[in-house]
């Protein structure tokens, strides 16, 4: 009996820890949501009649809305770059041998460990020495350039779990190397892709330093909140970071179904049994 | 491509096979890993609808033999010839040969249709014929239930058929298998084992088959190449392997013996106490005699001229069912094995022969 008691009461210490640690996570953004529908433009506590209002008001804002749309466009185009030059280096990674290989493989990894702001400061001398315009162009580029270290390395993880036999068999059943890439290869890379992809996509939405430095004319969304914050903050920044939050939440809903339904829809053809 | 040194090796190989082109040829090849030699002047040909096994221990360099014939491997040396067409410099997707591996390497992304029509499909077959080649494939291997699984959904046993039929399908000329059984417990291995054969028999494609398991090569070969560090140490029908061994290494590798070393001078064969007449040229030899080639004289001796008779102490018995291994001391203290029908009650110290002709003579 003293032992079940004894577990008992460490299971509730747990229980305690557990719902500890996730109000320290999630509780700010709970707050967060809640004052997006709060009746008073500042904060204080209770909030106080509740509307829709900030959201009304976030309808109409434009200069947002286009910046929404910039980070959008930045983060596609960022994660289109990152993924065309980080699967051959993963591929290169894996399968070719050439001088410097070791150096590569680390060097690859530099751009994640750097501070943004050395990122963000030796692309503006690069663009400003090339004679570019700063502009979304230029933030696209930035990004995808320092995330093709994601890319690579999720890939390489990816490429380093498949089975190489299976390579082989293509070969073997007639399959040329090109049919055999895009067959069996990158089938089998699917999730390691789709996964750096969402990853690069959304380091990207909320990437502040680099951008800061290589900023056009047109804003990013938290460079456009983060210039707004200046202004003093109202609970319109509160509803559009809520309308994000949700955003964030579907885009990992949609990841976990993409993983697991390959396998479900296999299995839930035949039944199992031999 | 052929110069005329090739074509006279290629009537040459002509004759040795009875006027019948073999359907495979390997030609002095080689093959080394850095400094390492993997294989050393093997040549072995392979004929129409034979199941040739290639046996060897792990290192033999057996599976770079199979990977050199299917693609996978470049030969440092030597040729391959194919119905009398060089085959090596062809990447493993222009070969009429195809591969079951070791693991199977199913495709985890396709329902087991796809992975058979996997071949068909990349080898642009009319999309209306795939359909009924796949389901013909299926069924050699007893499958056809299985269409819309994933791989991962079957057991080892199931892979391996499936693994079968995707190679099969495609009508190739040779099979190649890389220790397909090795995965499989021992039961259904036994079964898969003439499952194999009669299969083979069925559809009439070669198999060379790649295995480390003797008695596996014995029950399924028509012949046996076994390589011995790199080296093709003797290439042989099962039955004469094991009856007629070129080696000291065939004979311990394939089966059970005793090895006697001693000496031959004119024509008498000189292993420590005994003495037989023997055929083999003066000098050191060594001698190969099965268990199974000595009896014991207590039911009374045959007494003809070219059995040898010695007397041994039986040291231990071990019961094998249908029948018994002894292992005796002669009294010079060699030890010699010795299988006789299972019986129990036999005396310590016993009288044995065997006929001279069952000694064979084998290279060191």
């Amino acid at each position: 009996m003293n032992t079940t008691s004894s577990a008992h009461r460490r299971s509730r210490w747990l229980l305690i820890q557990t719902m500890a640690v996730f109000a320290f996570l999630y509780l700010p953004i709970l707050v967060l949501i809640v004052y997006s529908f709060n009746g008073e433009s500042v904060g204080g506590f209770p909030p106080r009649g509740w509307t829709l209002r900030w959201y009304r008001i976030l309808m109409d804002d434009d200069a947002l809305w286009s910046a929404v749309g910039n980070s959008l466009l930045v983060a596609l185009a960022a994660m289109l770059l990152a993924l065309a030059f980080g699967l051959p280096a993963a591929l290169a990674l894996d399968r070719a041998s050439f001088p410097g290989k070791a150096v590569f493989r680390r060097l690859v990894l530099l751009p994640l460990i750097l501070p943004g702001i050395i990122t963000g400061l030796s692309l503006l001398m690069l663009f400003v020495t090339a004679g570019m315009k700063l502009s979304l162009l230029t933030i696209a580029l930035g990004h995808g350039t320092a995330l093709i270290s994601v890319a690579t390395t999720e890939i390489f993880a990816g490429l380093q779990k498949m089975d190489r036999a299976q390579e082989e068999a293509s070969l073997d059943l007639g399959a040329t190397n090109w049919q055999t890439f895009w067959r069996i290869t990158i089938p089998n890379l699917r999730l390691a892709i789709i996964g750096a992809g969402l990853l690069i996509f959304t380091l990207s939405m909320d990437e502040i330093a680099v951008s800061f430095f290589l900023i056009g004319r047109d804003n990013t969304l938290p460079l456009e909140i983060w210039s707004r914050l200046r202004r003093g903050i109202t609970p319109e920044i509160n509803a559009v970071s809520t309308i994000i939050f949700l955003f964030s939440l579907v885009m990992i809903l949609v990841w976990y179904r993409v993983r697991t339904r390959r396998g479900e829809e296999l299995a839930e053809l035949v039944p199992l049994k031999p | 491509m052929i110069s005329p040194a090739q074509t006279a090796t290629d009537s040459g190989t002509a004759e040795k096979t009875g006027g019948v082109e073999p359907l495979l040829s390997i030609r002095s090849i080689a093959k080394r890993f850095g400094s390492t030699a993997v294989l050393h002047d093997v040549s072995l040909q392979v004929a129409q609808g034979e199941l040739l096994t290639v046996l060897g221990e792990s290192g033999s360099g057996k599976t770079t033999l199979l990977r050199l014939i299917a693609g996978f491997e470049q030969a440092d040396g030597g040729e391959i010839f194919m119905e009398g067409e060089r085959l090596d410099p062809l990447p493993p997707y222009r070969r009429r040969v195809n591969t079951v591996f070791q693991h199977y390497a199913l495709f985890p992304h396709l329902s087991v249709f796809e992975n058979v029509a996997y071949g068909l499909r990349v080898r642009k077959v009319a999309r209306t014929e795939i359909p009924q080649r796949v389901e013909k494939a299926l069924a050699l291997v007893k499958m056809s239930e299985y269409t819309r699984r994933a791989p991962s959904q079957l057991s080892g046993g199931q892979q391996q058929r499936i693994a079968l039929a995707r190679a099969l399908v495609n009508q190739p000329k040779l099979l190649l298998l890389d220790e397909p059984l090795s995965a499989l417990d021992a039961n259904l291995r036994r079964q898969m084992q003439l499952e194999l054969k009669s299969l083979q028999r069925e559809v009439g494609i070669s198999f060379v088959f790649v295995t480390h398991d003797q008695e596996e090569a014995m029950a399924l070969s028509d012949r046996i190449a076994l390589l011995r560090s790199g080296e093709l140490e003797q290439v042989a029908t099962p039955r004469e392997i094991y009856s007629r061994p070129a080696t000291a290494y065939t004979a311990r590798f394939i089966g059970q013996t005793n090895l006697m070393r001693g000496r031959i001078t004119n024509g008498v064969a000189d292993c420590g106490t005994l003495k037989w007449r023997c055929s083999g040229p003066d000098g050191p030899a060594t001698f190969s005699l099965r268990p199974e080639s000595i009896r014991l004289c207590d039911a009374g001796s045959s007494g003809k001229a070219d059995f040898v008779r010695f007397r041994a102490v039986i040291r231990s018995q071990t019961f094998g069912g249908a029948t018994d291994l002894l292992e005796t001391a002669c009294p010079d203290g060699g030890v010699v094995l010795v299988r006789i029908a299972s019986r129990g009650n036999i005396q310590r110290d016993c009288e044995f022969e065997f006929c001279a002709d069952d000694a064979i003579l084998v290279r060191g």
